[in-house]
């Protein structure tokens, strides 16, 4: 395993954060109520945070002289190899907890085992992030809930949302060859563990929500190995125009 | 692995005259922060700090305050940001939650307290006003990520509460 190999790694990981945590950062002063809007942006600050512990180990890492400015701020849209779930838009609130939701019980799962990696900087990583994790994930499931067993109104947007968002889920547990090659020096997770509990986890809360669970047997995958959907472009300009614009700015 | 500060004697009170940028009443070592302080030959101070939350926009802040306030006292400072072990509100001293209550913050109760309360299970958090426990979660995120918003159905002031991190 070569240093390569770990920060396509954490690329893997950290872009997830970067990209969720931009996109909950768009309903900073848009959420639909006070509360709702201050968690969604505290939540968002806690992701980016935790990108950027990631990052600096990267530019540690690196052979080039970079600094985590330039990780985060200067790739190419095939160079970011976060999951399509976290790159779909803010459609309506269903959408942004739903999308919340999926991606918080398998952040947690995934830290839950990174916390026993071989690799200093993953446990540290791990074991700070798991806390604010947690926090999370009551949030979004607490919120889906609500809106399952709420309205009228709010069970079926939720519902929509969940149809949409559905055929993104799969591709949090696809392993790509170098996912694989890091998993087996015992420095990252083997995701395909997780598929099973993931599942169970999520099939139970929505039950609770009185939600279905979809049926699909379709599901879509790309961003992992860099291949975005027409989302991607749009955060990335809205991301990056202002590095951009002003090289050399620090986040 | 302690979990320990390890603070030079001589650094100390330098160190303790920082304050938290968003809760000024609060020193970074009362808050837990600074997890050790070493004076190296040449006067040179090193300390090393871990952050609250990940994303704690403070961290730049406090890193930057304590290299000025150890300048100040003809140190060569050296900061460094550690990760491990990770920050957790039992670090934080009995004189911060005096401080933080104080100043119209609640802080931060055991982890089963604070899991009832979180949940909106149990009524458990003391209004730092009027000390009264019929208080409600009004949202687990507040003013930062490392609070929660709470309102006092006696006294009827909304206030903060710090989360438990364990």
């Amino acid at each position: 395993m070569t240093n390569e190999n770990l920060i396509q790694y954490i690329y893997g990981i950290a872009d997830n954060s970067l990209i969720l945590g931009q996109r909950i950062s768009e309903l900073c002063g848009h959420g639909p109520t006070l509360e709702t809007d201050i968690a969604m942006t505290n939540m968002a600050l806690d992701l980016l945070g935790q990108t950027r512990s990631y990052y600096q180990y990267v530019a540690e890492l690196s052979p080039k002289d970079i600094t985590e400015d330039d990780v985060a701020f200067l790739r190419t849209e095939r160079e970011y190899k976060n999951v399509l779930l976290v790159e779909q838009p803010n459609t309506d609130f269903a959408y942004v907890i739903v999308r919340q939701y999926f991606f918080d019980v398998f952040h947690f799962m995934l830290l839950k085992e990174l916390e026993n990696s071989k690799n200093v900087n993953f446990q540290a990583i791990a074991k700070k992030s798991l806390k604010e994790v947690s926090y999370h994930k009551r949030f979004s499931g607490d919120w889906l809930k609500r809106l399952g067993d709420g309205t009228e109104e709010s069970k079926q947007k939720a519902q929509q949302a969940i149809d949409d968002l559905w055929v993104y889920t799969d591709e949090l547990f696809h392993m790509t060859d170098n996912d694989k090659a890091v998993s087996k020096a015992g420095y990252g997770v083997d995701t395909t563990n997780l598929k099973d509990s993931y599942y169970a986890a999520i099939t139970s809360l929505l039950k609770e929500a009185t939600l279905d669970i979809p049926d699909t047997k379709y599901f879509q995958k790309g961003g992992k190995n860099g291949i975005h959907t027409e989302h991607m472009g749009f955060i990335l300009s809205d991301m990056q125009y202002m590095q951009r614009t002003y090289p050399g700015m620090k986040w | 692995m302690t979990q320990e500060a390890d603070i030079a004697t001589e650094l100390y009170t330098i160190l303790k005259s920082v304050p938290d940028p968003e809760i000024p009443v609060l020193s970074i070592i009362d808050l837990g922060v600074v997890r050790s302080a070493t004076v190296l030959p040449n006067q040179v101070a090193k300390v090393e700090i871990t952050p609250t939350y990940s994303g704690c926009p403070a961290m730049d802040v406090i890193g930057d305050d304590i290299k000025t306030e150890l300048a100040k006292h003809g140190y060569k400072p050296e900061v460094k940001l550690i990760l491990s072990p990770a920050w957790t509100t039992d670090w934080m001293t009995d004189e911060g939650k005096k401080a933080l209550k104080d100043y119209g913050i609640a802080p931060p109760m055991d982890a089963t307290s604070d899991k009832d309360a979180l949940l909106g299970n149990k009524r458990v958090i003391p209004c730092p006003q009027c000390e009264s426990k019929n208080t409600r979660l009004v949202s687990q995120f507040a003013s930062t990520a490392c609070k929660a918003m709470f309102k006092c159905e006696d006294c009827e002031e909304t206030f903060d509460y710090f989360k438990c991190l364990i």
